[in-house]
């Protein structure tokens, strides 16, 4: 009994209490001008045509085989991402216009895994929780066209985009609690002191052994506190000032590109009500925006309620299960990778590899080596050298290859070698398997060779 | 709450500073020196090999126009010497692709082999040739030389015959001349601008971006390594990159008994540019050798540097044991060209890999988002 009246109490404060629309309305606002930047950033600097037309060869996510650059129309896509993103900020055709971003970008992500990273995904899995969020239904021009305004949502709105960047920056930290980050400073050790040509702190701090420590320490400590901070009323003015402090630094030291003005400007949604009506009355003030003539509703219900928050339930099911797949996996994680993205793995580790390819013939013996560079971007064989999926896509896209242009008994091997944190560099792969006869699946890579050290911890 | 969060933090800090105190490592204020360094490379290594290497250069022109004058036995020794030492010289400065080299395609100009001995004849014979053009690399160079010096005729009567009483005696002439002026000039050009404003330009790169002079620099290095030395004069010909050998790729096919030597000239470049030795010196400097010791002080893990020397030591004595012409090693026991490869190749991991994991240079310049 008792617990069922804990239960109910917790669904009425953060599930199904009405509180106001605003935050939501701001982030829509702050999410969709972040994404317009990146769309265009990302144009501008000429990534389109370098990361997803220039290629010949594209690394696919194991059962994403079919999603593949579209040639030149791929700049399609980064239009239709960039006009979603535009209606977003407007609150135009919100629905329709928040599916297609998932949609476009993630497809955009899925089309080469070498261009992986964590704040990628993160935008993909926002903008998927974001399709089922009320984010238009005040100071939108959808509101405007419908002459309707909302002044309330349910909390579990607000919630769930707290939860989940909850869950990156605390997945994060955990991450960060292992015997390479804490016992060793590393990779921070590698990366700091190559920062000598920062000015003040270049040539000073980022060569001190402590430095390097202080900032490990300290980093893990501020990933897993910040949700915490955030959360409670009382820090939470610390914890966004850490917030800033922290992603300014990192954009300082690391090319992460918007990482830091997502996260910056997707903090502001623990701040209070209060808060976030200063900023839309601002807004409205701006733009000289008013709501006489509308029908003002106090509560916004929303449609398929349950429906919509079983999809929101089991996705947080997923996300807080997903990062710790790993353990299904024998060997080391961060050598043999698998289980290692999506789980919110950043900058752990400083990891290179080389990879040189053997084509043999299986009858004659005769045998000769691949020139990498024939097939595949500087950028794709440094990710290709040492993440084992990679390796054995590319495999087989050789054997395939060198098959077609009449080549006989195609055998494929490779010669690997990979450092990881620091550690000198060790055979990775085993030369005698032929990798043309492996097959892709979620099941160990027995062919990756074991890793000789041990790296303690989450 | 705030105040015991701070106070939380201040001592992981403490903790964090205080478990230091006790290690040697990264002192404070002996940061390495890149500038240091980079003057090194320029005004011990880099510019000593180009003007050494232009006064080689000056003396195949002399060789050439004695030559040319008269065509006789003894001219034609004495250019092949001038030629040889020229191409001794070239080992020197091939690694250097940077700056003005980099943006005249320098190398590819000056040693891209096989030859082209159809594209040389014709051009001999039509004339109105136009060396800058991008498939005219094969034409020309020291390569291009070789072929017209030891290929043109089974014996030296013969090839003297097509410099004095072929009906295109005056086209080779010209051509050779040509070609070696065009050495001289693209190399001078090159050693005017390191003297000139280059060098200071080049020093004062000393940032950690992928256009600053260090990463550039290494980068070549390390190409170089892998191209110009490991697979253009071993690999490629050993048929490591092919189904079967290929004794025509070797360098200076023409000549045939010169390949070893001018491999190791290569080596020992690379291994005087890595330890930092000045040109023609036994004195070292600031190099990427000292740097990695260095950022062991900090590290503290394997002694890389004495790996990669090692390596290299392993390399030359492989090396050592081939004959002095490629061809004839490759068709009667290829294997040991294979064995000389695989010792190149060990290196490319060390210097590729751990090195540049070390420096924390990027292998090219992926200017994309990293996380």
């Amino acid at each position: 009994m008792r617990i069922f009246f804990v239960l109910m109490n917790f669904k009425s404060t953060y599930i199904t209490k009405a509180t106001p629309i605003e935050p939501l309305v701001v982030f829509r606002i702050g999410f969709g001008v972040l994404m317009l930047i990146s769309i265009i950033r990302f144009w501008y600097n000429g990534w389109i045509e370098k990361l997803y037309i220039e290629p010949s060869f594209f690394f696919s996510y194991y059962g994403f085989e079919w999603v593949k650059p579209l040639g030149e129309h791929t700049y399609w896509l980064f239009i239709i991402c960039g006009v979603t993103s535009v209606m977003i900020t407007l609150g135009l055709q919100y629905r329709l216009a928040i599916i297609t971003f998932f949609l476009s970008f993630t497809y955009i992500e899925l089309m080469d895994k070498t261009t992986y990273l964590n704040h990628y995904y993160f935008i993909s899995i926002l903008s998927f929780i974001l399709i089922f969020l009320p984010l238009n239904k005040a100071f939108s021009i959808d509101s405007y066209f419908s002459k309707k305004t909302y002044k309330k949502i349910p909390v579990w709105t607000i919630n769930s985009i707290k939860l989940l960047i909850s869950i990156v920056y605390f997945y994060a930290g955990i991450a960060k609690v292992n015997s390479d980050w804490l016992g060793k400073a590393m990779p921070l050790k590698i990366w700091l002191p190559s920062k000598y040509d920062l000015p003040l702190i270049g040539d000073s701090l980022m060569q001190q052994e402590w430095f390097h420590y202080a900032m490990s320490w300290s980093g893990m400590l501020y990933d897993i506190a910040i949700p915490f901070l955030l959360l409670y009323r009382k820090t939470r003015v610390l914890g966004f000032a850490f917030v800033v402090i922290f992603h300014v630094f990192t954009h300082v030291l690391f090319p992460i590109g918007m990482f830091p003005y997502i996260m910056i400007v997707s903090a502001l949604i623990f701040f209070s009500p209060g808060f976030h009506k200063k900023i839309i009355s601002f807004l409205r003030s701006v733009f000289k925006s008013n709501t006489n003539r509308f029908t003002i509703g106090e509560y916004y219900r929303i449609r398929r309620g349950r429906l919509t928050l079983g999809i929101v339930g089991c996705f947080f099911v997923l996300q807080l299960l997903m990062p710790f797949r790993y353990i299904a996996y024998p060997g080391e994680l961060f050598w043999t990778e698998e289980g290692y993205r999506f789980s919110w793995r950043v900058m752990l580790m400083e990891k290179m590899g080389y990879a040189n390819f053997k084509i043999v013939d299986g009858k004659t013996g005769k045998r000769f080596y691949v020139n990498n560079s024939d097939f595949l971007t500087a950028f794709q064989e440094k990710q290709m050298s040492f993440q084992p999926d990679f390796i054995l896509e590319y495999a087989h896209y050789l054997g395939d290859h060198f098959s077609s242009q009449g080549h006989k008994n195609v055998e494929v091997y490779v010669e690997c070698f990979v450092a990881l944190n620091g550690r000198l560099s060790v055979p990775y792969i085993d030369p005698e398997v032929d990798l043309y006869k492996e097959k892709e699946s979620f099941k160990p890579k027995t062919w990756i060779l074991p890793f000789k050290d041990e790296i303690k911890g989450l | 709450m705030i105040k015991k969060f701070s106070i939380f933090l201040l001592i992981a800090l403490v903790i964090a500073c205080s478990s230091d105190d006790n290690s040697n490592g990264g002192g404070s204020g002996d940061n390495f020196d890149r500038s240091a360094m980079l003057t090194n490379w320029a005004d011990n290594i880099i510019i000593p090999a180009f003007q050494s290497f232009s006064n080689d250069l000056t003396a195949l022109e002399t060789a050439t126009t004695n030559f040319t004058g008269t065509v006789d036995q003894t001219n034609l020794n004495a250019l092949r010497t001038a030629w040889f030492n020229a191409y001794r010289g070239w080992q020197s400065v091939e690694l250097f692709n940077i700056g003005m080299a980099e943006s005249t395609n320098y190398y590819f100009n000056m040693n891209t082999y096989p030859s082209n001995a159809t594209e040389i004849e014709s051009n001999v014979t039509n004339g109105g040739y136009d060396l800058s053009q991008i498939n005219s690399y094969d034409a020309q160079g020291f390569p291009g030389i070789d072929y017209l010096l030891h290929g043109l005729g089974a014996t030296d009567n013969e090839i003297l015959d097509k410099f004095s009483i072929d009906s295109n005696a005056a086209g080779y002439r010209t051509y050779l001349t040509d070609l070696v002026t065009r050495m001289t000039t693209l190399t001078q050009d090159i050693l005017n601008d390191w003297t000139g404003s280059y060098r200071d330009t080049f020093v004062n790169s000393s940032g950690n971006t992928a256009t600053s002079s260090v990463n550039k620099l290494v980068n070549d290095f390390i190409f170089y390594y892998e191209k110009g030395l490991r697979a253009n004069k071993i690999g490629i010909p050993a048929g490591v990159f092919s189904s079967n050998t290929l004794p025509d790729n070797v360098e200076a096919f023409y000549r045939k008994d010169i390949s070893k030597t001018l491999t190791l000239d290569g080596l020992h470049a690379v291994e005087d540019f890595f330890n930092g030795k000045h040109f023609n010196s036994s004195v070292t400097g600031e190099s990427m050798k000292s740097y990695l010791d260095y950022l062991n002080t900090i590290k503290d893990g394997e002694n890389l540097s004495v790996l990669i020397t090692n390596q290299f030591n392993s390399a030359e004595s492989q090396i050592g044991l081939l004959t002095d012409d490629y061809i004839d090693q490759i068709n009667t026991n290829n294997n040991k060209m294979l064995e000389a490869y695989d010792q190149l190749q060990l290196a490319v991991v060390l210097i590729k890999v751990d090195m540049l994991q070390a420096f924390n240079i990027s292998v090219d310049f992926v200017d994309a988002d990293g996380d």
